[in-house]
């Protein structure tokens, strides 16, 4: 049976095609997020690696074996109406593999979206991180300063993205420290992210967001402590204050390079409320999706300058909202915390 | 000014589309002149309401569009075969990227099932038409012409371009202000309708014109997976319909249901998009179980092993498609809660589809396995298509999803499920019901080279995306940077690209060829097959059955071949026909301009069209259709000319 043949010789040419593993940056993680995440995939491929083993060899058999040929012609099949038994096999073992990944699937899905173990006894670093048109905005509330399209951050830190959007949908993404997650311009997501090596990663937005998508792309460079701190000292005493006015022209610009600014855009043009006011604006104040506590906590911990813990925005937002959604149009309103 | 939004600027490849466009419309109204063929076009093909030419006519609409969107997709591997290429600018491969989805899922390979399943449903099941054959028409041309309205919008004010789900607010007037999403909210509305329509044909003419004897569990898996589709279609369908609406409003009437500001949000479509989305996944993939069901029988001459459980895991499968929408964004932060529950739901799909896969090769154990050209394609299914099927599996996994989701992996993935579940299904079908319907079979040994043309294409265009994923390219990328390290392997798949067009034109040389040299079939049953539209002559005629027949049994004919049975008991008796019909051709034809006058917010001509659907509406319901006879004796006549004998 000729069949299979040149498919397996291609299979196989592909993969000793592929440069090497490391080039799969996801399987090459740098992080804890990023190994739980190529861990659990890995797992996946060897479960399924199983699965299309017990299909193939099962189908070659049959084709081999069942296939006319002159030493059964005139050979009529037999009526044949199912066995119960082995039906029976066939729909328990899916049932035991899918409850098995269901298993690993909630476990590292709980993994990711918190704090990883090994930075638990940790404040976490809150970086606000925002899209508009193809660049990406980085606000550092604790330190008071603002960067775009690059990000620092210390190794050996848990650091959280609360991500929003200035205008399409994007998608957070640095696949060597982290899975990715939407930016959207009506609620907060949170990721939760931290290096164990300094170096440079790539990070980029995955969701189609028009004409400019395929260069919307940032640097992600990790740095000693010592480095990190000279860096934010450095620019608070450098770089130029950001002010509204300049805020309202890096919107509105499609591309830009790295800038970097000794204040944070927060203070009058803050993020949308996170989605535990959204769900709390329905009255399960006590059911937060996010599940996240520490989260919450942190909005005590910092109360300034944080606007979110401020912002009335939930479900239905009218005309009246205090905080407006962050938009380039919105002029008028200013912050009113502080 | 008003002209200026009908231009689409820019490109030599759109002039050159434009004058193509041109050359063949031109080219087609003077070879009809020429050949005198307006009137025989009218009377057989515009006016007809016999199933079987409906369905010809979606699959030959269905073709068509697989050429569209496979020049698409060639434009789109070439744009990416290498780093920094300048074939097509961003706007450009974002309209090619948007219309390649929306055509291949929704303007070829649903009308191709759809017309499939118009041309062997009512024979399938022993009928002489579907339920309402007037209704079948006018679902076939608002198809036609929502087909016909997306296609314009390359050459007349730009294609859509937020991508073929649309994400909102990135496709709201604010960030998309083309006329493009105009043309999909109206494209999709319209043959939407179509399809909707077509849902309540045919759970009708299923439940209520089965040949006497043929109970649920005696009909054919073709006639189950259909039914269940149609269910699906009829549930789904209304989602979009109203998703859309509220999408039109946005655009064109400046409400705010999905927008960023007074209280609109963007997720909302997503969520409806996908409510729809999802199912129509299996609207286009249960058809293809059903007829590799009937193949895999057919040419392994066995009946279909584990028949219950089949019909059981469909219905499972169409229950399950409605709740694991929410895996297309796995990544909004929705929370672990509900991305657990919908890994779970999701991964479950996979237990009724093994156990179809395994029910498959269980038929084919103990069989006597031929192979023909629709067996090549069912075989080359199973392999292919549980590779698709087990990094389904990694997807629905949400955490793994992170990493995957809007990357080339995910694009790997639904090709894998896509193409073999119901590209190859399709070609399978149309190799295999082709001799029924024009009364010849197609070549086999073009047909065994188109075969492996397009299978190894596939596995070379498709398995290296697996890999770009997993090096984080992400979908829709127009161009990428040379040290990105993506340039070998969308090279290869580019390559892969190449060998799919070749292989899709020999299949459409065969269709040539067999057309003049493959000697004619006057059996009606060239497979030696199991189900009862073998039972009728090729060509069929008008009527389909002379007499009814009546079932005992699954497999019905093949009981009767091998046992001796009769099927037809009764005599010949006149039969009753409808009559052809102008009204849906002229009713698709109004709502064509209806959506080419919203489109470009023409209110006056919009409103003129709106009132002129309503009247065309109006004349259909009052219309009195008395049907006509076909005698006894002009029955008996046709028989004996089809047969080649006496009946």
């Amino acid at each position: 049976m000729k069949k299979k043949g040149p498919l397996y010789a291609l299979f196989l040419s592909l993969i000793l095609l592929l440069p090497g593993c490391s080039s799969l940056t996801v399987l090459n993680p740098k992080g804890p997020a990023a190994r739980t995440l190529s861990d659990t995939i890995i797992l996946s491929i060897i479960t399924m690696a199983f699965v299309l083993a017990v299909v193939y060899i099962l189908y070659i058999f049959v084709l081999v074996k069942y296939r006319a040929k002159k030493s059964n012609e005139g050979y009529i099949p037999e009526h044949e109406e199912g066995n119960k038994l082995l039906e029976a096999i066939w729909i328990i073992i899916p049932i035991i593999i899918v409850a098995f990944l269901s298993v690993v699937t909630v476990k590292s899905t709980h993994a990711v979206e918190n704090v990883a173990d090994e930075y638990k006894d940790q404040k976490p670093l809150v970086i606000y991180a925002s899209s508009s048109n193809w660049k990406w905005h980085f606000s550092y509330p604790e330190e008071g300063i603002e960067t775009v399209n690059y990000v620092n951050i210390p190794v050996h830190r848990a650091v959280e993205f609360r991500l929003y959007s200035f205008g399409t949908i994007t998608s957070f993404w640095v696949p060597q420290l982290a899975g990715q997650k939407y930016a959207m311009s009506d609620m907060l997501t949170t990721l939760h992210l931290s290096a164990d090596t300094v170096g440079s990663f790539i990070g980029k937005n995955s969701n189609f967001s028009g004409k400019g998508f395929a260069h919307m792309e940032f640097e992600t460079l990790v740095m000693t402590d010592q480095e990190y701190t000279d860096w934010v000292n450095e620019v608070k005493e450098t770089a130029p204050e950001l002010t509204e006015d300049e805020f309202k022209g890096l919107l509105a610009a499609e591309h830009l390079g790295r800038k970097t600014y000794s204040s944070t855009h927060l203070t009058f043009s803050p993020p949308p409320g996170d989605h535990g006011d959204h769900m709390s604006g329905h009255g399960s104040e006590d059911q937060m999706e996010n599940g996240n506590p520490e989260h919450i906590d942190n909005k005590d911990i910092h109360p300034s300058p944080e606007p979110s813990s401020q912002t009335e925005f939930d479900g239905e937002p009218h005309p009246e909202v205090e905080q407006p959604l962050p938009s380039s149009d919105v002029e008028e309103h200013t912050h009113e915390s502080n | 000014m008003d002209l200026e939004k009908f231009k689409v600027h820019g490109e030599p490849l759109i002039y050159g589309a434009m004058i193509s466009i041109a050359l063949a419309t031109i080219g087609i109204l003077v070879g009809l002149t020429y050949f005198k063929k307006w009137g025989y076009l009218w009377r057989e093909w515009l006016t007809t309401v016999d199933h079987k030419k409906i369905g010809i006519m979606y699959i030959l609409a269905a073709l068509l569009m697989l050429f569209r969107g496979g020049v698409d997709a060639l434009m789109m591997r070439l744009q990416t075969a290498a780093p920094e290429m300048k074939f097509l600018d961003a706007q450009h491969y974002n309209e090619v990227f948007t219309t390649h989805g929306l055509i291949m899922i929704l303007f070829m390979a649903m009308p191709f099932i759809i017309g499939l399943m118009n041309v062997i449903i009512p024979l399938q099941i022993g009928a002489r038409d579907v339920a309402f054959p007037r209704l079948n028409a006018v679902s076939f041309w608002l198809f036609f012409m929502g087909a016909m309205l997306l296609n314009i919008s390359f050459v007349v004010g730009g294609s859509p371009d937020a991508g073929w789900s649309a994400y909102f607010p990135l496709a709201s007037i604010e960030f998309s202000p083309t006329v493009g999403n105009n043309y999909y909210s109206l494209a999709l509305q319209i043959s939407g309708i179509g399809t909707l329509i077509t849902g309540v044909n045919f759970i009708v003419t299923i439940l209520k014109m089965r040949a006497p004897g043929m109970t649920l569990m005696k009909m054919p898996m073709f006639t189950w997976s259909v039914l269940i589709t149609n269910i699906i279609i009829v549930f789904a369908f209304p989602v979009l319909t109203v998703a859309l609406a509220l999408m039109m409003f946005d655009r064109l009437f400046g409400s705010q249901f999905f927008t960023m500001a007074n209280g609109g949000m963007d997720m909302l479509w997503a969520n409806l998009f996908w409510v729809w989305g999802h199912p129509e996944v299996y609207i286009v993939i249960l058809p293809a179980f059903g007829i590799y069901s009937e193949i895999i029988a057919t040419f392994s001459k066995k009946n279909l092993y584990g028949y219950k459980s089949m019909v059981f895991s469909m219905v499972i499968i169409s229950l399950l498609s409605f709740l694991v929408w929410a895996h297309h964004f796995y990544t909004m932060g929705q929370g672990v809660m509900v991305n657990s529950f919908f890994s779970i739901t999701t991964m479950a799909i996979a237990v009724p589809t093994g156990v179809k896969i395994f029910n498959w090769l269980f038929t084919l154990r103990k069989g006597r396995i031929t192979f023909t050209t629709p067996m090549l394609y069912t075989l080359a299914f199973i392999p292919i298509f549980t590779i698709g099927g087990v990094t389904g599996v990694m997807l629905a996994m949400a955490s793994a999803d992170y990493q995957y989701h809007n990357t080339m992996f995910l694009v790997a993935h639904f090709h894998y499920v896509l193409i073999p579940g119901a590209v190859f299904a399709v070609i399978a079908g149309f190799h295999y019901w082709f001799p029924k319907v024009f009364g010849f079979r197609l070549n086999e040994r073009l047909g065994k080279h188109a075969f492996w043309w397009i299978i190894i294409s596939f596995n070379v265009t498709f398995f290296p995306m697996f890999f770009l994923g997993l090096m984080g390219m992400t979908r829709r990328m127009y161009t990428y940077s040379e040290e990105t390290g993506f340039g070998p392997l969308n090279m290869l798949s580019f390559v892969g690209a190449l060998g799919l067009a070749i292989g899709f034109v020999i299949l459409v040389y065969n269709i040539y060829w067999s057309t003049r040299y493959m000697p004619r079939d006057t059996t009606g049953d060239p497979w030696d097959a199991r189900t009862l539209e073998w039972a009728t002559p090729s060509p069929i005629p008008a009527y389909n059955f002379a007499i009814v027949p009546k079932v005992k049994s699954l497999d019905p004919f093949w009981e009767s071949k091998q046992k001796n049975v009769p099927l037809y008991e009764d005599k010949i008796t006149k039969i009753h026909l409808p009559n052809n019909t102008g009204k849906p051709f002229i009713l698709g034809v109004i709502f064509f301009f209806l959506g080419f006058f919203l489109v470009f917010s023409m209110w006056i001509p919009a409103v003129v069209a709106g009132i002129g659907v309503l009247i065309m509406l109006g004349a259909m319901s009052f219309d009195r259709d008395e049907g006509f006879y076909v005698s006894a004796k002009e029955v008996e006549a046709t028989e004996k000319k089809l047969r080649g004998e006496t009946v």
